[in-house]
């Protein structure tokens, strides 16, 4: 069977670092993977403290989006936090546009965002 | 046809968002040619697959008998892609402000708005069958 993984998961101090391993979160089946591996870590493990890692993102598309929105969801729903960082100017725009800047924590780098939990 | 300065080409892809995926990386390795900077690359490729996405998936259902049909005028000033499927259509005005307080946590409505934002313009036609995106070209 194929490897779907397309998240790397690390413990920090009580913080669970979600790494994206793609360039691009584009592609339709891709989304749906990560989307399905985040969810889990809150449905599944009772993760509370989450950190999304953008360092290797260039690209991004509203389908992602979607997902990082309905994720959001759920950390809060189950009382826990969610905080993105690492995040390229590029892929900040793409959020500023949204005004889901507004929505998500999003800190400059891993350090600052572990720091903030 | 293609020559120093531009080219025109027309592909018609079965409604599988890999196809599209093709189609759009066959666009980008134009642009790059063409001379186009890396920030009209990102808003060109991720104004394409949003466009596409919505042809595949929105319009045509995915559908196995329904394509969709890209035409493309590159050049070094602007690129202009019109793409087109075969599904009911759809009514861009009426689609809710993804940025309204309310709408804020609503995880779709994006992709128009982003599409927008990245192009020099976007138009509809055919009751939203058809979607033309120009992007001019940055010079510095």
């Amino acid at each position: 069977m194929a490897d779907h993984r397309r998240i790397n998961i690390e413990e920090i101090g009580g913080v669970t670092v979600a790494r994206f391993v793609d360039k691009k979160i584009l592609d339709e089946t891709n989304i749906q993977h990560i989307g399905d591996q985040l969810f889990s870590l809150v449905d599944d493990d009772g993760r509370k403290k989450i950190l999304l890692d953008f360092e290797n993102v260039e690209y991004l598309s509203s389908a992602a989006l979607g997902k990082l929105i309905t994720m959001d969801k759920k950390v809060k729903a189950a009382g826990g936090k969610l905080k993105l960082c690492s995040v390229r100017p590029e892929i900040y725009e793409v959020f500023a546009i949204t005004k889901l800047n507004k929505l998500f924590d999003i800190r400059e780098d891993q350090e600052r965002a572990l720091e903030a939990f | 046809m293609a020559d120093a300065t531009g080219e025109r080409f027309k592909l018609t892809i079965p409604s599988d968002t890999a196809e599209g995926m093709k189609a759009q990386n066959r666009i980008l390795n134009s642009l790059e040619r063409l001379g186009y900077t890396e920030r009209d690359l990102f808003g060109m490729r991720l104004a394409l697959e949003e466009a596409l996405v919505n042809a595949i998936k929105h319009g045509n259902g995915q559908a196995d008998d329904k394509v969709v049909r890209i035409a493309c005028e590159l050049d070094d000033e602007s690129a202009r892609v019109v793409i087109r499927d075969q599904g009911d259509g759809f009514d861009p005005g009426d689609v809710p402000d993804p940025t309204a307080e309310e709408n804020l946590d609503r995880p779709c409505g994006r992709g128009i708005m982003l599409m927008r934002s990245f192009m020099t313009e976007v138009s509809y036609a055919d009751k939203g069958r058809e979607v033309t995106l120009v992007k001019d070209r940055t010079t510095s």
